[in-house]
């Protein structure tokens, strides 16, 4: 199996190249069927690899396939390889499971677009890079996946580039990725010259065997965590999400809440023994950064009109929920949640599409309503979603978030009281965006009526449930949210089955909490956890659909605390100044010391250059003189 | 009477010294370029003719072997140079060599 592993990244690579140079031809929805069918053949392949994983002692689950010497230079030897263990073969069946299903969403979103097959030469490339990033063997190589999906995610964000701001959003993930970008480099340099090698197996052997100093392992550890805050989304990072989705809604689905947005969480995981090598500190600053964003983009997600604004917040908060397991120890945790937030959000997302797409282009949730009845498939399926990340059992998202917390619990209680507050924020915003689309009444009928008045809708501007292409999907994501948790039940140490299966690659990093208090008295935790879920919605419920309490939507929550501005107004006022000051210093000092040594050679020479008459005779005299001088100067030494 | 008058060496060198001088003089005198390589030419051979006197009075072939060598290198320079001059000649009508001076600094 290990030889066949190269088709796995190939095959969406393979229809990359294919819609490249026949897109046009192919047209619509051709290119959207090949796009379609190389994602899901790749995905076939790696549930192969899989299941031959799974029929090997847990020792042995670790293929490597060298593909090519990439880079030979010195010491410094870094192979194309690719690795299936069971961390990268979970990402990647969830990657390209979720991946295919979006495809298929988008053949019937994308209906229309002048510039369809392009949309799926993007998604193409993202889900190879993708699979770059989970399967590389080496920091350099998921190095390459990681900036190819942030290209990939530019690309997409902006695909609608001559909206102004489409166009500006792209900018603005681009330019914040970078940040993260350079704590990934930094990482690499420091683990070669810790360690003298990019792969993964030989740096996490020598963090387990305690070669690598403390010191450097935090330093890693941290420039790692500046990584994944650009990539995930997290404080002080986070700010280029929102903006992301400006994007067609399948993007926001596909990278910005399943995929892309996760390869933080999964870098941290996959050097765990380096984040268990380094001071207890770093991974504090971890749990602390996770908790943090968790709370904050929850409190921000309250406020939000946009449908898609809430759900990209709550992405956000969701996705500090991992870094908060991350703090903790509780790897597992972290990338069951990050499976199961994989499965509702991208169901979320979708549903949140397939409404635009009904509502023909309208995302202010202030004008929908009462959608359950004309969108029945769509509103049955976020209905799900809506429960399974509000924390309701038995959905997913109950079970992953309770063992979040539960090590949360076990680490640091201030933590785990943030953690229940979000949890509690998160069921009231995601109660309150259900309730304001899919019940109460329906406040459509003006923005039907405008836009029936233009006339630029067949439908004569009713909202209409959306054809099979995108539903399909959508049921087959809520089946997944539904049985989701199945994956890691608390019940007994033999339910624990995604725990047995990441053991080879998290066992020495992953926190014991058998004995602490929060192991003993976990089922009061559990019990705890329904009840807060319980009183979001409930309250959420009375504010919004019965109207016991005006709704609490401060402005500052909708502005998201006024920090995009207080950015732009740092990075554009001080900052620019900075920047500036820089950039003369470089003209002035470094420019100029290598343009003052080229004026000052010019002016001697200008000196020099008077001796050159051009005078024939005067140059016959200077050599005859000189031949007197030499002559009379040897002469009078006397010949010897 | 006159004896049979031996040439002896100092006279060849005598000779060599005058005709180095004349040419000396004409290259750094005359302007037509020309006659300033005739006046090089000079100069060489007045240098070869040294060589072979001396050659002959300690009676080493090393200063005969240097002539060959000299007539070669001036043979080269001669195709070099008239090549030049002719090309330059054939662009200007009257030339002197203070007049070719496009190279000064």
């Amino acid at each position: 199996m290990a030889d066949l592993l190269w088709l796995i990244p190939a095959l969406p690579l393979a229809g990359f190249l294919v819609i490249l140079v026949l897109g046009r031809r192919l047209g619509e929805p051709g290119a959207g069927v090949v796009a379609t069918l190389a994602t899901a053949s790749s995905f076939l392949v790696v549930a192969a690899t899989y299941f031959d994983l799974l029929g090997r002692p847990e020792e042995e689950r670790n293929l490597v396939l060298r593909v090519f010497e990439w880079v030979p230079v010195g010491s410094l030897k870094v192979d194309m390889a690719l690795a299936a263990d069971p961390l990268s073969i979970a990402m990647a069946l969830f990657v390209t499971g979720i991946s295919s299903l979006i495809h298929l969403y988008a053949i019937g979103y994308m209906k229309g677009d002048p510039k369809f097959p392009k949309f799926f030469m993007y998604l193409n490339l993202f889900v190879f890079s993708m699979l770059m990033l989970v399967m590389g063997e080496n920091l350099l190589v998921t190095f390459l996946g990681w900036e190819g999906v942030g290209a990939c995610s530019y690309f997409l964000i902006s695909f609608w580039h001559d909206r102004e701001s489409a166009a500006t959003a792209g900018k603005k993930a681009f330019v914040t990725n970078r940040v993260g970008d350079w704590g990934m480099m930094v990482a690499m340099f420091l683990a070669f010259s810790a360690v003298g090698t990019l792969s993964y197996g030989a740096i996490n052997h020598a963090a387990e065997k305690g070669q690598i100093a403390a010191v450097t392992a935090t330093g890693i550890a941290l420039m790692l965590l500046v990584a994944a805050c650009g990539k995930s989304a997290q404080l002080p990072l986070y700010l280029w999400l929102p903006d992301a989705m400006e994007g067609p809604t399948p993007v926001s689905a596909l990278i910005h809440a399943a995929t892309m947005v996760t390869s933080g969480v999964f870098l941290l995981t996959r050097m765990a023994p380096v984040l268990d090598a380094a001071h207890p500190w770093a991974t504090d600053v971890i749990a602390v950064v996770g908790a943090a964003t968790a709370l904050f983009a929850a409190t921000i997600a309250v406020a939000q009109t946009d449908i898609k604004k809430v759900l990209a917040y709550s992405t956000v908060s969701q996705l500090g929920f991992m870094f908060l397991a991350i703090g903790s120890g509780a790897y597992v945790a972290a990338v069951f949640h990050m499976i199961t937030h994989a499965f509702f959000k991208a169901l979320l997302f979708l549903g949140s599409g397939s409404v635009i797409h009904g509502m023909h282009h309208e995302q202010d949730m202030r004008r929908m309503g009462a959608l359950r009845k004309v969108m029945p498939i769509t509103g049955f399926t976020f209905i799900i979603g809506w429960l399974a990340i509000a924390g309701v059992p038995p959905f997913a998202g109950f079970w992953s978030k309770d063992e979040i917390l539960l090590y949360a619990f076990a680490n640091n209680r201030a933590l785990w009281a943030v953690g229940m507050v979000t949890a509690l924020l998160t069921a009231y915003y995601m109660t309150r965006q259900v309730v304001m689309v899919f019940f109460g009444e329906a406040r459509w009928h003006d923005a039907a009526a405008a836009h029936g008045a233009h006339g630029d809708h067949s439908h004569e501007g009713e909202p209409h449930e959306s054809p099979w292409v995108m539903t399909a999907p959508l049921v087959v994501l809520a089946a997944l949210s539904v049985v989701g948790g199945g994956m890691q039940l608390p019940f007994s140490k033999s339910t624990h089955w995604l725990e047995h299966w990441l053991a080879p690659v998290v066992h020495g990093a992953e926190a014991d909490i058998k004995g602490t208090w929060a192991y003993d008295n976990k089922w009061w935790l559990l019990v705890l956890a329904i009840l807060v879920a319980s009183a979001g919605i409930a309250a959420s419920i009375a504010v919004y659909s019965r109207g016991r309490a005006r709704p609490i939507e401060p402005t500052v929550l909708a502005d998201g605390w006024r920090y995009d501005s207080l950015v732009s107004a740092v990075v554009g006022g001080p900052g620019r100044a900075a920047f500036q000051a820089v950039a003369d210093a470089d003209a002035g000092i470094v420019d100029g010391a290598v343009n003052g040594t080229g004026r000052v050679v010019l002016s001697l020479s200008g000196l020099v250059r008077r001796t050159q008459t051009g005078f024939v005779r005067g140059y016959a005299a200077i050599v005859g003189a000189g031949a007197v001088l030499v002559l009379a100067w040897f002469l009078l030494r006397g010949w010897t | 009477m006159i004896a049979a008058v031996v040439p002896t060496t100092t006279w060849y060198l005598v000779l060599a010294a005058v005709l180095f001088g004349i040419g000396t003089l004409g290259v750094m005198v005359r302007r037509n370029p020309l006659v300033m390589f005739m006046s090089i030419e000079l100069m060489l051979n007045a240098v070869n003719l040294s060589f072979v006197a001396l050659a002959s009075r300690l009676g080493d072939i090393n200063g005969q072997v240097v002539v060959f060598f000299v007539l070669v290198v001036a043979a080269a320079e001669v195709v070099v140079g008239l090549g030049i001059i002719v090309s330059i000649m054939r662009r200007r009508a009257s030339v002197t060599a203070d007049d070719l001076a496009d190279l000064r600094g």
